[in-house]
């Protein structure tokens, strides 16, 4: 809501000595914030005065156009006396008319520096102002002709035209409607303002009483047009011009100057928070009715736009149909002309919901809608009406019709009852009862007092004032929420982090330590991420939750697995030129589940155990993933000799180390799983649950998302991981006894995993096996086409004694035998 | 090696003259001076000690001698031979010495080689700051709570006080996903964590929700569709907005420096009445001589969150007794106090992935 500050002193008197910004701040604190302060006239700089024009010589140009030569007098603010010449190109003035003149030195808005120039055979000393020139409007072809007797020539001519207004900008919560009205704004500094006073409600006026002389109104919908207040005038001059006072004003609002008509009725809203809407009543055919629409109307409204209008709409019609959106927007069919001379003022009062519904419905956001959703002052229709009225006589000549239609009556407000002592117990200040009721009597409530129980009645403009909490912020906000002391509260003992939340932080720490850096990107997924990966079409990674109205068409969904972002973000690093990159994040992916809605539930009780039950039953499974790529050298070139580059063991390694600091071992075995190499993907395994994947990613992958050949990548449910980590870590019992080393190198087929060959051998050797360790594969001649050679480092070792040779023999001839058993393996002499 | 004399043999035997010693011993000691290596003086050692030498062959005429001579060409040799080790040890300790001193110089290395080999890793920053937030409400006692970010409706708004027509619905532009009718949503806050947790625990309730949120907005400068948020929330006896001006000071003490306190000013959310606009003194200019502050544009306060009195609807509709029980809730931006704290003007880095942001910040901000 922006207002000049001039126009809130029309409603109350703030001493003097009241500064701006103390006026402002006072606001602030007590709920109506400042968002700026400025003035119209501020980027005008240098001398503006007033002037009047003495000659006006018309001289036609060779381009067609005719000038005015003119002299005007601008008193001594030219430093000479002597009148000022100047050109202008306008002609809505007269010798003997007031103007507004700046001479040159001046500078105006937008930069236009004015100095004395030599144009049209003339020199022309400064410029007769515009309204567009001094910023304010876009009324260019007007030059500005101030009324007689406004000014000397060589006066300050910004204080006429309202140049030196101060304009506010307040922010208006939706709790604070009344806000959006000067009467709301004038009623909040009295109360909050220190010395302030003297309030005039503008809305609180003497209006003859309502008859059946009026224009004939029949509300069918009570509920949603409580009241509705009709008053016509006839002998409307629609060529009158806007007084100056109400276009300023108006446009400082935010809002254009459109006719007298037009504008008077938004000077009324603006004034008193109630939406007016004025129709040409030579227009409107018969009786005036609000009803709900039917579903297939349709209504032309002010803006062109043809609405097809729901149920829920509620309308106001006459015998042609219907001619508005109640509340929202008026039609075409009735709008203001330049040739209307009877108006029929509809001032009414709608329910707030459907105003809200109906605005949503139709995207329309108009300040009338933007009150009437958030609640207007239901007592107020006859005064707006009659002050609607009233400006219509005084400014444009109309005569006000006998006749007054008011039908219904104003909703009235619930009391609400409350203990005295409840502001003291909500905001830990010291305010006793009396305190309480002042408070609540100067925002307007209306207060009985039982002991410590109050009864208040909220004032009309108050809608949302329902609760006690509501009150107690009343009286808050006056005893000034910078009176609120600090006390810390004393928690009982807590549980600090949670596990999973202490070991998400393991985990982080893990990788970080290992050179692997932390990203965070969105979680949203489009079919061409999806595609990018290689994943088939039934791959369940494709089964997404869409969004229905994504930012992106691109990535309309969210995402079932982190690739597709961490792949991008590598590629990009790579593209800013950090050639090796090792990323991971930790996020949650979304699984959806095929459910039901998740459903509304009550909201006066606690829902039951089964309700809640069903509500999280019908979200997606959201486990949280760790995911990795890298791409370039794990180990750079250097001094120390050649670099490395990553290799699918780097991922694998990775999600291990982090496995590991969790107290958990994973086993791994070759897959084939989009978007990896399918040579060179490990599915990794908890036990016998498949965990997640790991290893190189496919060619094709590396050349769709722009990244070097190579590179790799992990995705893992780390969910699971930390479920199972281990907790309780057992001290370990290791021997002193000497240890027996012991290598052998099997020879299997090319296509048995180590992986299994060392499972068998762990197996075979029992339980004197301290630990084995692959220390070599060998490939070639020495042990022939399609054969490798894998070479074991073992380690044995008792608990009790010093193991003999025939001890250390026999556990390795074991291992090796199954080895031989389940794998093929053949011990190489 | 002879056998033992046991027949009187009156010859003399000439190494075991006096002068014979001597100059075996003579040459041995100057010798051993000269050895200048180690290797050098290994020979020595064999010339002069070993089975061969001088000295060991005299040693082992000995017993040839008569038995009332063996005495005193004992003594001498042994003499000999004792002075002869003792200058080899000498000697040998001095080489050992030298010959450490040299390998080490030679194995001199140049210690200003860069030692880059391992890659510098790093946390996200936003984790960092979360971590470091949720670690000052722990001190406090509290827990930290999290949830979905894909939620349901009900816990989202409705459960909050924001029913269906509220107008404050519109101020949070929603992600809704499909089908519409199933009132799923992607949480706009973390409030509905509050709503969970109070609708599982029973009172006393101390927690702090940081997590990821969303909003239609459009990705610049300054706004984000995802950003991060830590919402507090105390459900307890007798709690007043006096004790959520206290953890908010003390929240901001510990975030921003000691002495960094807040100032609410009178504002609106559905969740909470009263509710107030939480402020919280710039920790740059520390609201003195303002005007040139960067941090705070001059304003002496930065804008940090909102809070209030937990509306009582919202209790009865979580279950918890709004007659014995009072609280309240608060949140703010993560990214945003990030921002201010660490004077970043654009948020876009936090979600860009560039390594050189977050390895910046290694583990710990």
């Amino acid at each position: 809501m922006k207002t000049p500050l001039s126009w809130i002193k029309d409603y109350v008197d703030v001493p003097a000595d009241v500064t701006t910004a103390e006026l402002t701040e006072r606001l602030t604190m007590t709920g109506l914030k400042l968002e700026s302060i400025h003035s119209p006239g501020a980027d005008i700089t240098g001398p503006l005065v007033v002037g009047r024009v003495l000659t006006m010589d018309p001289e036609p140009q060779k381009n067609g156009k005719t000038i005015n030569w003119c002299t005007v007098d601008v008193g001594d603010a030219n430093g000479t006396g002597e009148p000022q010449g100047i050109v202008c190109g306008a002609h809505n003035f007269a010798p003997g008319d007031l103007v507004a003149v700046v001479l040159p030195g001046g500078v105006l808005p937008g930069g236009f520096a004015i100095s004395a120039r030599k144009t049209y055979g003339h020199v022309s000393a400064g410029m007769i102002c515009s309204a567009r020139e001094l910023g304010l409007g876009e009324d260019h072809d007007g030059i500005i002709v101030l009324p007689e007797g406004s000014g000397e020539p060589g006066q300050d001519v910004r204080p006429l035209l309202g140049l030196d207004e101060e304009i506010i900008e307040l922010e208006v919560n939706p709790d604070r409607a009344y806000g959006l009205s000067l009467r709301g704004i004038a009623r909040d500094v009295e109360v909050s303002v220190a010395g302030a006073s003297g309030f005039r409600d503008p809305a609180l006026r003497e209006t003859p009483p309502a008859d059946d002389a009026g224009w004939p109104v029949e509300v069918e919908d009570p509920e949603g047009c409580p009241v509705f207040v009709a008053r016509t005038v006839s002998g409307f001059d629609p060529t009158a011009p806007t007084p100056d006072f109400i276009a300023q004003r108006i446009q400082a609002a935010g809002m254009r100057p459109i006719s007298l008509a037009v504008d008077v009725t938004n000077y009324v809203m603006l004034e008193t928070g109630r939406p007016i809407h004025g129709y040409d009543a030579d227009k409107v055919q018969g009786t005036v009715r609000v009803r709900r629409a039917r579903d297939g109307e349709t209504l032309t409204t002010l803006d062109g736009t043809r609405r097809q209008l729901s149920a829920e709409d509620l309308v106001v019609t006459d015998d042609s149909g219907i001619i508005g959106l109640g509340g929202v927007m008026g039609g075409e069919t009735t709008e203001m002309s330049a040739t209307t001379t009877r108006v029929l003022v509809e001032s009414a009062h709608w329910d707030a919901t459907s105003m809200f519904r109906t605005g949503k419905r139709h995207k329309i956001s108009s300040e009338a809608g933007k009150r009437n959703e958030r609640g207007v002052d239901p007592t107020i229709c006859e005064a707006a009406a009659d002050r609607v009225v009233e400006l219509l006589t005084t400014y444009g000549g109309a005569t006000a019709d006998p006749g007054h239609t008011v039908v219904g009556t104003p909703p009235t407000a619930a009391p609400i009852t409350m203990a005295a002592s409840l502001p003291a117990r909500i905001s830990g200040l010291d305010v006793d009862a009396d305190q309480v009721v002042a408070d609540l009597e100067a925002v307007g409530c209306t207060v009985e007092r039982d002991g410590d129980r109050l009864t208040a009645t909220p004032p009309p403009w108050r809608p949302d004032v329902r609760d006690p909490h509501d009150l107690v912020e009343e009286v808050v906000r006056l005893r000034g929420y910078d009176r609120i002391p600090s006390v810390l509260p004393k928690a009982p003992g807590g549980r600090g982090l949670t596990r999973a939340q202490a070991l998400r932080r393991r985990v982080g720490r893990t990788l970080a330590g290992a050179g692997w850096v932390e990203v965070v990107d969105f979680p949203f997924v489009g079919d061409a991420d999806l595609d990018a990966l290689g994943l088939p079409a039934d791959d369940p990674r494709r089964s997404v939750l869409r969004l229905s109205n994504p930012l992106s068409a691109e990535a309309p969904a969210m995402t079932t697995t982190l690739l597709p972002a961490l792949l991008r973000t590598a590629a990009r690093n790579v593209g800013h030129g950090t050639t090796s990159v090792a990323i991971f994040e930790t996020a949650s992916v979304t699984l959806p589940r095929s459910t039901g809605p998740a459903p509304i539930l009550p909201v006066d009780r606690r829902p039951t155990d089964a309700e809640l039950a069903a509500l999280v039953e019908a979200l997606p499974d959201q486990p949280l993933h760790l995911g990795l790529v890298a791409t370039g050298d794990a180990v750079p070139a250097g001094w120390w000799g050649a670099g490395r580059p990553v290799d699918w063991s780097d991922a694998v390694g990775a999600v291990r180390a982090v496995a590991d600091a969790l107290g958990l071992a994973l086993t791994t075995r070759p897959a084939a799983l989009a978007p990896w190499h399918p040579g060179r993907c490990a599915e990794l395994l908890l036990g016998d649950v498949v965990v997640g994947h790991a290893g190189e990613l496919h060619p094709r992958v590396c050349t769709t998302f722009g990244l070097p050949a190579r590179s790799v990548a992990a995705e893992v449910d780390l969910e699971v991981l930390l479920e199972h980590a281990v907790h309780l870590r057992p001290a370990p019992a290791f021997s002193t006894y000497p240890v027996a080393k012991e290598d052998v190198a099997l020879v299997v087929d090319a296509s048995v995993p180590a992986g299994d060959v060392e499972a068998a051998l762990r197996e075979g050797a029992g339980e004197l096996l301290e630990s084995l360790r692959l220390f070599d594969v060998y490939t070639g001649d020495q042990v022939g086409e399609g054969r490798k050679s894998l070479a074991f480092n073992l380690r044995f070792r008792a608990p009790d004694r010093t193991l003999t040779e025939d001890d250390i023999v026999g556990a390795r001839e074991a291992a090796v035998a199954l080895a031989a058993e389940l794998t093929g393996a053949q011990q190489r002499s | 090696m002879s056998g033992p004399n046991t027949d009187y043999d009156p010859v003399e035997v000439t190494p075991l003259k006096p002068e014979e010693v001597e100059s075996a011993r003579d040459a041995a000691l100057a010798a051993i001076a000269a050895a200048s290596d180690l290797a050098e003086l290994k020979q020595v050692r064999i010339d002069h000690t070993g089975d061969r030498s001088p000295l060991a062959l005299a040693n082992r005429e000995i017993g040839a001698l008569p038995p009332q001579a063996r005495k005193e060409a004992g003594q001498r040799i042994g003499q000999a031979r004792g002075a002869v080790a003792k200058a080899l040890g000498e000697r040998q300790a001095v080489l050992e010495v030298e010959h450490e001193e040299r390998i080490l110089v030679e194995e001199t290395v140049d210690v200003t080689l860069p030692t880059d080999r391992a890659r510098p890793g790093g946390r996200h920053p936003i984790t960092l700051q979360s971590e470091l937030i949720a670690d000052i409400f722990v001190a406090m006692g509290w827990e930290i709570a999290e949830g979905p970010v894909v939620e349901a409706e009900w816990l989202n708004f409705d459960a909050l006080n924001l029913g269906p027509d509220h107008p404050a619905r519109t101020l949070q532009d929603t992600f809704w996903t499909e089908p519409v009718d199933h009132h799923v949503v992607l949480r706009t806050q973390t409030s509905p964590v509050q709503a969970r947790t109070m609708l599982t625990r029973t009172p006393p309730i101390y927690v702090a929700c940081p997590g990821r949120v969303f909003r239609t907005d459009e990705y610049d400068a300054t706004h984000s569709p995802m950003f991060h948020q830590v919402e507090g929330l105390v459900v307890d006896e007798g709690i007043t907005m006096a004790h959520l001006k206290g953890s908010l000071d003390h929240l901001a003490g510990q975030l921003f420096g000691a002495g960094i306190d807040t100032r609410f000013r009178p504002s609106y959310f559905p969740f909470t009445e009263p509710s107030a606009e939480v402020d919280v003194r710039c920790f740059v200019c520390r609201g003195v001589d303002s005007a040139e502050c960067r941090t705070c544009r001059g304003e002496g306060w930065i804008e940090w969150g909102g809070c209030g009195v937990v509306n009582p609807r919202v209790l009865t509709a979580c279950g918890v007794d709004s007659e014995r029980y009072t609280g309240f809730a608060f949140g703010m931006g993560i990214d945003r106090s990030f921002m201010f704290r660490h004077d970043l003007e654009d948020l876009r880095p936090l979600f860009e992935g560039d390594v050189r942001f977050s390895a910046a910040f290694g583990t710990e901000i």
